[in-house]
């Protein structure tokens, strides 16, 4: 394989990461600790919306992120010609 | 049936699936030791990772630690569950194309060091033997409690079973074993949580159960109730914090990049076939953890409303059956301070006036343990219970105890002291590390030194000021050369250990957040351990030379999932 064929999916895989990880961050640091006050002033049914994220919202979040990974992954092997299919090693 | 014979009948079914199980999945070669033979297919190595980290304070302390903290309970629920994104997105797939057996086989090969892997399997052999003397402990406490035999016996027979699957089946008998483990535990959490759910609330899922109203008709919500019901005692509100933000902060990522940084975790993603198999494996992992980590919040705020409401007030001679029952064991207790033959319930706030005087002491692992007996379900739902927490206990066990054999006969003996040796010889080293290790994590299991509690903020510092940054530097920064990692590593530990030594055990008194350093407890300094770490390793690497031709090749290598020069 082509070096720079490499690259751009090293840098394609970065891209990806960094806006999972944004969102990760927003929701576990920003929603549940630094603005959990903020956001406790409104309601989600029965619960403060703070507290919510803290004990609820932002696990939900983690694993949707993962999957979403996943999947981005998997569609950028594909258009890389890197899907192990044959394995490797 | 009673609930002793209950529980001996599905202790022992579940510990006789364990053993058929370790014997059907026998390990032939040190690959099926060390990694189950890279044939794990994603699920299954989800639900043994889920079962793998969920340990015996996962299922048994978790939620009542919630219950008593509110709000501020929530640092374990993010911080156990967040650090598997990073898991996911930054260490599982690049781990499982550089394709070797264990973290410090990374270090030491990224770092082209042994320096640097000795420094790892030390680290991972201390995270590991803190970790699992715990587990060997809930193992002992759980069979003291649920069949009444001496905690020394409970531990024994732990051994024994552990020793039995860890020692024949490696790393394949225990992946399948934790397997049916995560089958029993995540029953066993599960029905008490949605009956005593349905009780509260009459929702039949916790989840929402603990937002919905209150089932009594008062069309009150359970949180705002319980808030209610927190202020009348003296509590703080359940749904509102009395940590520090930053506090919190640091704690949260103390505890998140310290649980991608656990050797015993890392090592299940060089379990699958293939790159995309480590990714897919995490989401299954965290998705498996996540029942059991967004029930365990809902479980905190029902006990604790069921707790309040059948307690306080209510005269002795009138208390519920469970009450008594756990009174035994000195997990709860009461002393009538003002002789009315009433049970009062108060917190540190109310507890300034004479007529409020606290009567009542509680465990907190009373929540888990006995709420079954507080929702009134049947013998064998109880007995459920014990079996649960045995098989959270010993799967943990078993994941470490490997990690503490596979650090010792592959890196230290095969890479290190005995290069010499043959697979078959490797192979019974590393049985007998294991056989070794299992009896040391006993012997800390019935002799637990006095300072177990303290340390579990150790292993989690540990791995997050050691591990996590230099794994992170080693794929992402391919600059990252041997000097940086060793200095980085060393000043991160040294400095992390040095802050939890000094308020733990050298000075315990001056441990209260005014002494604290920008008022960051213990527990949460490993994340700034973690900083130390990786900007130590930055500069140094600045001025020193770049790392050899083949290890840069090596990274660009395990970037991609392919291979870099086309022969698949």
């Amino acid at each position: 394989m082509d070096i720079s064929k490499s690259q751009k999916y090293w840098r394609k895989n970065l891209k990806y990461v960094s806006i999972l990880l944004t969102i990760w961050f927003t929701v576990s640091y920003g929603f549940s600790i630094l603005l959990v006050n903020q956001l406790d002033q409104f309601r989600f049914a029965g619960f403060k919306l703070g507290f919510w994220f803290a004990q609820q919202g932002s696990i939900y979040v983690f694993v949707v992120l993962i999957f979403v990974y996943v999947f981005l992954m998997k569609r950028l092997d594909r258009e890389f010609g890197m899907d192990e299919t044959q394995g490797n090693r | 049936m009673g609930i002793q014979a209950w529980t001996y009948t599905l202790v022992f079914l579940s510990f006789a699936l364990y053993i058929g199980i370790a014997i059907w999945s026998r390990a032939k070669s040190t690959s099926d030791f060390y990694v189950a033979g890279k044939h794990v297919s994603p699920l299954a190595n989800g639900m043994a990772t889920a079962a793998d980290w969920m340990s015996a304070a996962s299922f048994i302390s978790m939620a009542g630690l919630i219950s008593f903290m509110g709000r501020d309970g929530s640092v374990y629920l993010l911080g156990w569950t967040g650090g598997y994104v990073l898991l996911a997105l930054l260490l599982a797939p690049y781990l499982r194309k550089f394709g070797k057996y264990t973290v410090p086989d990374f270090v030491g090969e990224r770092y082209y060091s042994q320096t640097a892997r000795l420094v790892a399997v030390v680290c991972a052999i201390f995270i590991s033997f803190t970790y699992v003397a715990g587990q060997m402990r809930g193992v002992g406490v759980v069979f003291s409690r649920f069949l009444e035999v001496d905690i020394t016996v409970g531990v024994i027979i732990g051994m024994a079973i552990v020793f039995f699957y860890a020692v024949i089946g490696g790393m394949k008998g225990i992946t399948y074993t934790q397997v049916a483990q995560y089958c029993v535990l995540i029953f066993a959490y599960m029905v008490p949580a949605i009956f005593i759910s349905i009780l509260l609330t009459g929702n039949v899922i916790p989840q929402f159960g603990f937002g919905s109203s209150l089932g009594d008709g008062s069309g009150t919500y359970l949180l705002d109730k319980l808030d209610q019901l927190n202020r009348d005692l003296g509590f703080h509100a359940y749904t509102s914090g009395t940590k520090g933000t930053l506090d919190v902060f640091c704690i949260t990522a103390a505890l998140m990049v310290g649980t991608a940084g656990l050797p015993h975790v890392i090592i299940r993603f060089f379990t699958v076939p293939k790159v995309r198999d480590a990714r897919l494996s995490a989401g299954y992992a965290l998705l498996f953890i996540a029942i059991l980590y967004t029930t365990a919040p809902a479980v905190a705020a029902f006990a604790r409303t069921n707790f309040i409401n059948t307690i306080h007030n209510t005269p002795y001679s009138e208390a519920p059956q469970w009450f008594k029952n756990w009174q035994k064991t000195g997990l709860v207790n009461w002393v009538d301070k003002n002789s009315d033959g009433t049970m009062q319930y108060f917190g540190d706030a109310a507890g300034q006036k004479e007529s409020q005087q606290n009567e009542i002491t509680v465990d907190r692992d009373i929540i888990v343990l006995a709420n079954p007996e507080i929702a009134k379900l049947p013998n064998w739902v109880i007995a459920l219970v014990a079996a649960g927490g045995l098989a959270a206990a010993l799967s943990t066990a078993a994941g470490l105890l490997l990690v503490i054999s596979t650090s010792i006969s592959h890196d230290l003996l095969k890479k290190v002291l005995m290069p010499q040796i043959v697979e078959r010889q490797e192979l019974l080293y590393a049985r007998l590390a294991a056989g070794t290790a299992v009896i040391i994590a006993g012997y800390f299991g019935i002799n637990p030194p006095g300072f177990v509690a303290q340390v579990v903020a150790f292993a989690f510092g540990l791995a997050a000021s050691s591990f996590f940054p230099i794994i992170i530097l080693g794929i992402f920064y391919k600059r990252m050369n041997k000097e940086g990692a060793i200095a980085g590593m060393v000043t991160g530990i040294l400095f992390t250990a040095g802050y939890i030594i000094y308020f733990k055990f050298i000075n315990p008194e001056a441990n209260s957040s005014e002494n604290w350093l920008f008022g960051i407890s213990p527990e949460g300094i490993g994340s700034i351990g973690m900083l130390i770490n990786a900007t130590v390793a930055l500069l140094v690497s600045k001025v020193t030379p770049a790392p050899p031709e083949e290890v840069q090749k090596m990274v660009e290598d395990i970037r991609i999932p392919g291979s870099t020069d086309g022969t698949v």
